[in-house]
């Protein structure tokens, strides 16, 4: 296994290294086409706008690559945060702008009542389907960290696999054959994130290759 | 449902934990990355880290003795930098929480070491002040999510005055014009700071929570005053949106942070543990 978190220039890549380096598994940070290439798990991380993360994506010549491996190649790819968004068709922070396109869906900003503060910052609880492989046999609350403002909506909603009840409810957690994203930040949310890391890491290929 | 957030906040000094009185007694506490994964394991919703060094050019030996050598490959930064930048570097290596780090952000640059070295957020203070734009900047390059202004007040004549450089000057300005400022910019979160309270034990200023809260839509952070756990429930009493924070009550104390958490569950309060 090989481990290798997508440096765009964006985002906590260190908090995302440090996490999977702790469960004892070979992660490097690289925008390196081969280093992607040969690696066995991508993560996308991110925190920032979507404009700013496809812009970055695209100069770094990030994007042919990452189809390649992700929709050619079936890797299995955990997006965070932001990263989760750039797997939409569209994002809609400031102006229209396309995203990667593996899952269809727009991403909006949070319908928030008065009440609800944005940016949603903390710990918050998420409700998660039974078949979901990142939640899987993980036997504590599900309460993770997030901080974000917008959300992730795709159109076939059978690819949610987690919701969380804020402004509305929204998408928590996606899963869509090699395809995994949290909104939340499992690398910031202590033990129960390790757990779902770990799950991304050893159940994702056999989950694949069934 | 959004979990109340309970944050303690580690106080840095010329490389040295202290804790803090009126923004000017301070006394050792430790070990820093000892004293942070405790923190992280204690369930700690987050951990604030803020560097108070006042001075640019002190000496750092006592610091290199405790979180070993520094770096050599960063560039562009004095001595004292380079120490900041390797503290988060070890530090986030064990904090398994979101970690803030303030004190001394003075640049795009600053921001963009800290979160390479493994920082979450960082805290804008001063800066902010002197040049409101700073605010604008940094959100738009880092995103808002990770731009904490922290906002030192003291109250003159039963109004808050928003105060900078560790409390030292008083900017005259109203708290009020300032709180709703920094959102406009983009400011993720504010961090409040009463410097009557801080290190007084006695209790937040719940005017202050409520008042702050009630102004501006971004989260926001209390911090100084906490003596005891009651005083946590005093501040989400105040208003039950704000994330209780508190520096000298976590120190000295083994499960300082479960323990004030175990409190604040049985009073009802919504609670990580």
């Amino acid at each position: 296994m090989k481990v290798c978190i997508i440096n765009y220039n964006l985002g906590n890549l260190t908090s995302v290294y440090n996490s999977v380096e702790a469960l004892g598994v070979d992660v490097c940070i690289s925008n390196n086409l081969e280093i992607i290439n040969k690696s066995s798990h991508l993560i996308l991380p991110g925190v920032g706008s979507f404009e700013n993360g496809m812009d970055n994506l695209k100069q770094l010549n990030l994007i042919d690559i990452l189809n390649h491996e992700v929709v050619e190649n079936n890797k299995p790819i955990l997006g965070i945060c932001l990263g989760m968004h750039l797997f939409a068709s569209f994002g809609y922070e400031n102006k229209l702008n396309n995203g990667l396109g593996w899952i269809k869906g727009n991403v909006r900003k949070l319908n928030n009542k008065k009440s609800e503060r944005l940016p949603h910052i903390g710990w918050n609880d998420i409700s998660a389907k039974r078949d979901s492989i990142l939640v899987n046999n993980i036997t504590e609350s599900l309460v993770f960290y997030f901080v974000h403002s917008y959300q992730f909506i795709p159109e076939d909603e059978s690819v949610i696999t987690g919701t969380c009840d804020y402004a509305g409810g929204f998408a928590s957690m996606i899963e869509s054959k090699n395809i995994f994203a949290t909104q939340f930040h499992p690398e910031k949310s202590h033990d129960v994130g390790s757990m779902l890391i770990n799950n991304f890491l050893y159940k994702s290929t056999s989950h694949v290759e069934n | 449902m959004l979990r109340t957030r309970l944050i303690p906040v580690l106080l840095l000094k010329n490389g040295i934990l202290v804790r803090s009185r009126g923004f000017s007694f301070h006394q050792s506490t430790g070990n820093h990355i000892y004293q942070v994964k405790r923190f992280s394991e204690w369930k700690a919703d987050e951990i604030i880290y803020l560097d108070i060094s006042r001075s640019s050019s002190h000496s750092m030996n006592i610091n290199k003795s405790v979180i070993g050598s520094t770096s050599s490959n960063m560039h562009k930064a004095d001595d004292n930098e380079i120490d900041m930048v390797q503290i988060i570097k070890n530090i986030s290596k064990v904090c398994r929480v979101p970690l803030t780090v303030g004190g001394r952000v003075k640049s795009l640059e600053d921001i963009r070491y800290r979160l390479a070295a493994g920082a979450d957020k960082v805290a804008i203070n001063s800066q902010a002040i002197d040049n409101p734009n700073f605010i604008a900047k940094s959100a738009k390059e880092f995103g808002s999510q990770c731009i904490v202004v922290s906002i030192d007040v003291k109250k003159d004549n039963n109004t808050w005055k928003v105060y900078k450089e560790f409390g030292k000057v008083n900017t005259n300005m109203d708290i009020d014009e300032w709180a709703v400022k920094t959102e406009e910019l983009g400011a993720g979160e504010i961090l409040i700071q009463s410097i009557d309270r801080d290190g007084s034990g006695s209790g937040y200023d719940l005017e202050l929570i409520n008042h702050i809260t009630s102004i501006v839509q971004i989260p926001v952070i209390a911090l100084g005053g906490v003596g005891n756990f009651d005083h946590l429930v005093d501040g989400y009493k105040a208003n039950n949106a704000i994330a209780l924070a508190a520096a000298n009550i976590f120190h000295f104390t083994e499960q300082s942070v479960l323990n004030a958490k175990k409190h604040l569950d049985t009073q009802g309060i919504n609670i990580r543990i």
